[in-house]
């Protein structure tokens, strides 16, 4: 019952605040409606007992890649594209056709739900119990610096390049 | 009781909303604010998947995921600010240049 609420108060306010980012003119007001979506996933993650993405999403997510957003917001100057439309010629062939997605996928998935079949309705609430659960952050660990450890290096190497990447971008002088 | 299709709705709208966003707007900084909401429903998928199998494997994915989103942010923000600097724009439709 309480994984119930829970479930559903993040939930709502994910769905909620995603689609005012979506929607919201000012690209400052989008920001700080996405970190409330960012925060609301974060508490969906601790409800599934991914206590480690969890911090990992406050700290990397919230912390990090939103500071950079509103920073760019503020270099950009944005004064002039708050007049402007916001959104472009295609948007409702663009709705349409996003709507024909959803709604192709959650038909798949309300199908697969159905009882009678056995694909999809193992219920997550039990699936292990809470308390049976290793230590989340030790499991990852082991897993990370296990099987994972090569795909973790390229990561790494990926982060490097992205830096480099994006030092040279910001320059003024190529 | 909560099941996984749960976890897979709320993704689901959450990456339908990343995707009107993507391809409605015309500011490219919102833009890839949407692509932040569509990596993290992806996100939620993996980690109820995870739960739902006991195996964490699926939580390492997700952090790759962010090391990824972190990446790309990184890199999209400076080209951004180089557009801009050149164009004095960032509406994703005025970037016409390789257009004609």
């Amino acid at each position: 019952m309480l994984d119930k609420v829970i479930f559903y108060v993040f939930g709502g306010i994910a769905v909620v605040s995603a689609a005012l980012v979506v929607t919201r003119r000012n690209a400052v007001h989008s920001a700080v409606f996405l970190i409330t979506a960012l925060l609301a996933t974060a508490g969906i993650f601790l409800q599934l007992r991914a206590e480690f993405l969890f911090v990992v999403q406050i700290i990397l997510y919230v912390g990090g890649i939103m500071v950079l957003f509103v920073f760019v917001i503020m270099l950009v100057n944005l004064d002039v594209a708050l007049q402007q439309i916001q959104f472009s010629r295609q948007k409702w062939v663009a709705l349409l056709v996003t709507l024909a997605l959803a709604g192709q996928v959650g038909a798949m998935l309300w199908w697969a739900g159905q009882p009678g079949k056995k694909t999809l309705p193992l219920p997550v609430s039990v699936a292990a119990p809470a308390e049976k659960l290793p230590a989340n952050a030790e499991a990852v660990a082991h897993s990370l610096f296990g099987p994972y450890l090569l795909p973790f290096e390229i990561a790494s190497l990926l982060l490097l390049v992205a830096m480099i990447g994006a030092v040279v971008m910001a320059k003024k002088k190529v | 009781m909560l099941s996984v299709n749960h976890y897979l709705f709320l993704s689901l709208a959450l990456f339908t909303i990343g995707v009107i966003g993507v391809l409605t707007r015309r500011n490219v900084i919102v833009i890839l604010m949407s692509i932040e909401l569509i990596l993290n429903a992806v996100n939620i998928n993996l980690v109820a998947f995870s739960r739902l199998f006991g195996d964490v494997a699926g939580q390492v994915f997700a952090i790759f995921i962010v090391t990824d989103a972190a990446a790309e942010a990184a890199v999209g923000l400076g080209i951004i600010i180089a557009f801009f600097r050149n164009r004095e724009t960032v509406l994703a439709d005025e970037m016409d240049l390789l257009k004609w």
